[in-house]
């Protein structure tokens, strides 16, 4: 059976366990029509141009595990940032695993989607936030509405801010032979209030599996909200992460998104202007080889006047890897006093190695500063010369350089014991163990 | 403990260097002077090892050995020490993490134990006094937004961290102003020993007034038409270089 034949008639086994008279039941339904209407995604679609699911799609994909997984804290421990006490949403399989998990609603909530969506108490917030800035539109995305019923749910009322980082964590363990795991996690971020979110999604054998997730992201006025993205997967995961923000007035989002493994990564990042003087701030960097194939499709619509973008996304490039960079910036005619800057910078280390970068700039308002930069090149060979002169040799010397150039974005990283996990991953990357710590 | 011997080297078609011939011993400084495009800067990366030109013939040797097929690293390995005139900015990677990773590869090619930090720590403060560095200073980015005259009196610091035997100044004047020119002069003159030997690449004279050569040569489309004692640059100050010219196309 084909996947998009099973998840249909999956749906209709999926609707038996859960309430078909609540207002989420709608949702879901018209979701899966959208969904059944679009399918997924090829490339005939200009969106999805240079990536192919096709070879994914002919897993036979597990959607509801069977078993139930167990995993020990010891054996996952250096996925956690451990060396600092954090919140921890963690799931095994798509499963809820109370004991790798520290949930609090001690002042915030940081818990369950599944509590969210079936407690009558929450249920003013779904009704407010659940799939409101999500797309209604986009197949991907329509999928995992469908089926939305497990994942993070974090909400920081007015004025709070979180000391510890939140740590979401999606493990799968590879009991199933192929796997399709459907997160949906819910971020809401009150006034004035300051968070901190690490988001990973790691599987711990080589099974194929394919995650779908959809993270919606409200930031009320002048809320902070710093959310990392760490992808450094096995060779056999796939992952389509769909992601929505939605800002009001004098909010700042920072989402930094760390590519360097897994087999295929998309990354639809979506930001949505609902107030003045805000800022959207998306940073990358993604470093990758063999055939690893990494998508940025990203979307900033300014909507209001006086807000400010910046995006910059480094990527380098080995062996036969391929990276895409497509970002759009949309201005509306009332965005005046627009600030929004776009920069992508790529190194190719082979031949063989293919970055298709696009920026897409569509300005309706005619007092803004927009400014796009794409460069695709090698490594600077006087720099090289200039370290080996010093007696670095030249792998060393290529670390250094690649290290150099990640820098503004590692720079943007506010937890020192992540910063210092992402440059080890980094310098684990690229082979070499120098005489100090990147 | 250099000896370069009918040395042509070419950048594509161009023939940048046609039949250099230099001895340089222990102890020795060389200064050489030329014109723009005489290949002066050519002669210093290819000693240092740049593999964008092609040495198409002739040698290189250091200590008795050819050092002309080696790496960049291998020859800064065995004492190859090239001041840039441009430095390269390296962001993230501070002044000192940049000197510890030179200085124990270094060591490590020649078989010896890193550096213990706390020496390290030693030895940075004891070169940076000598170039009269601050501090703060090797905390930063190596090179990024350093002004000219730091970024040259930081290629002198890594000089003096490296202890090369050869090393080889390439415009180390340009773009300093009297003071920087006198404390870097002041470091160079500290750091010479009877062991070791420098060789400064200059247009002008001016730097010769502190570093005082043995021996000038006259660097002039890719041969050394002259060679001479210190009172040879004071002659080209004088004369310029339009003298050297038309002599040679006399």
């Amino acid at each position: 059976m084909e996947l998009k034949e099973k998840l249909l008639s999956s749906f209709m086994a999926f609707e038996e366990q859960v309430d078909v008279h609540s207002e989420l039941h709608d949702v879901r339904t018209s979701a899966i029509k959208n969904f059944e209407d679009k399918g997924f995604p090829t490339k005939k679609e200009e969106s999805w141009k240079y990536t192919s699911l096709n070879a994914i799609l002919k897993n036979d994909f597990t959607v509801f595990p069977k078993n139930e997984s167990t995993i020990e804290f010891k054996d996952v421990k250096k996925y956690f940032i451990h060396e600092i006490d954090t919140y921890k949403v963690v799931f095994v399989d798509g499963v809820f695993s109370s004991h790798l998990s520290s949930t609090t609603h001690e002042g915030l909530d940081v818990c369950l989607m599944s509590s969210a969506l079936n407690k009558p108490k929450y249920k003013m917030i779904i009704d407010n936030y659940f799939n409101k800035i999500a797309s209604k539109d986009e197949s991907l995305t329509s999928l995992n509405t469908a089926f939305a019923n497990e994942g993070a749910y974090i909400n920081i009322p007015h004025k709070k801010v979180v000391h510890k980082p939140i740590e979401i964590m999606y493990f799968s363990t590879g009991n199933e032979a192929a796997l399709l795991v459907q997160p949906r996690n819910l971020i809401i971020v009150g006034e004035n209030s300051h968070v901190q979110i690490i988001e990973r999604h790691q599987s711990l054998n080589e099974n194929p599996v394919l995650t779908n997730s959809v993270t919606e992201i409200y930031a009320q006025k002048r809320a902070i909200v710093d959310y990392y993205k760490i992808q450094n997967d096995d060779q056999a995961a796939n992952l389509i992460d769909n992601t929505y923000v939605s800002q009001k007035q004098e909010s700042h989002v920072y989402v930094h998104t760390f590519s360097f493994g897994g087999n295929l990564t998309r990354n639809n990042l979506n930001f949505f202007h609902f107030g003045e003087r805000l800022t959207s701030t998306l940073n990358g960097i993604t470093i990758i080889g063999e055939k690893q194939h990494v998508d940025h499709y990203t979307l900033v619509n300014h909507a209001a006047p006086n807000c400010e973008s910046f995006q910059d996304y480094k990527g380098i490039f080995s062996d036969n890897s391929t990276g895409v960079f497509n970002g759009k910036v949309y201005v509306e005619k009332e965005a005046q006093k627009t600030n929004a800057f776009q920069k992508s910078n790529n190194i190719l280390l082979s031949d063989k190695a293919t970055i298709n970068a696009k920026p897409q700039l569509e300005i309706f308002a005619d007092d803004v500063k927009c400014s796009h930069g794409c460069t695709v090149g090698q490594l600077d060979e006087t720099a090289m010369f200039y370290m080996q002169s010093r007696g670095i040799p030249k792998k060393e010397a290529k670390a250094l350089l690649m290290y150099a150039f990640s820098n503004a974005v590692i720079e943007g990283i506010k937890i020192p014991e992540l910063k210092q996990r992402i440059t080890k991953i980094i310098a684990n990357k690229l082979g070499v163990k120098l005489g100090f710590d990147l | 403990m250099l000896s370069i011997k009918n040395l042509h080297a070419s950048i594509g078609d161009k023939e940048i260097l046609k039949g250099i011939n230099l001895e340089v011993k222990a102890g020795e400084i060389h200064a050489i002077m030329g014109p723009n495009g005489a290949g002066k800067s050519t002669l210093s990366a290819i000693i240092a090892g740049n593999e964008n030109y092609e040495v198409t013939e002739g040698e290189i040797f250091l200590d008795n050995e050819d050092i002309s097929e080696l790496a960049p690293e291998e020859r800064a390995h065995k004492g190859v020490f090239l001041s840039f005139q441009y430095p390269v900015e390296i962001p993230g990677v501070s002044v000192t993490n940049f000197m510890r990773t030179a200085i124990n590869e270094t060591r490590k090619a020649n078989k010896l134990e890193e550096m213990p930090a706390n020496e390290m720590l030693k030895v940075i403060r004891e070169k940076s006094e000598l170039l009269e560095i601050d501090r703060k200073f090797l905390s930063r980015s190596l090179n990024e937004g350093f002004s000219g005259g730091e970024k040259k009196r930081n290629e002198i610091f890594q000089m003096a961290m490296l202890e090369p035997k050869l090393a080889i100044l390439d415009e180390t004047d340009s773009g300093l102003d009297i003071d920087a020119l006198r404390i870097v002069a002041n470091g160079v003159n500290k750091l010479k020993s009877d062991k070791n030997a420098i060789i400064v690449i200059t247009h002008y004279q001016r730097l010769l007034d502190y570093i005082v050569p043995d021996f000038v040569h006259v660097l002039y489309n890719g041969r050394i038409v002259k060679s001479g004692d210190a009172s040879l640059a004071h002659e080209l100050e004088d004369k310029g270089y339009d003298w050297i010219k038309q002599e040679q196309e006399a």
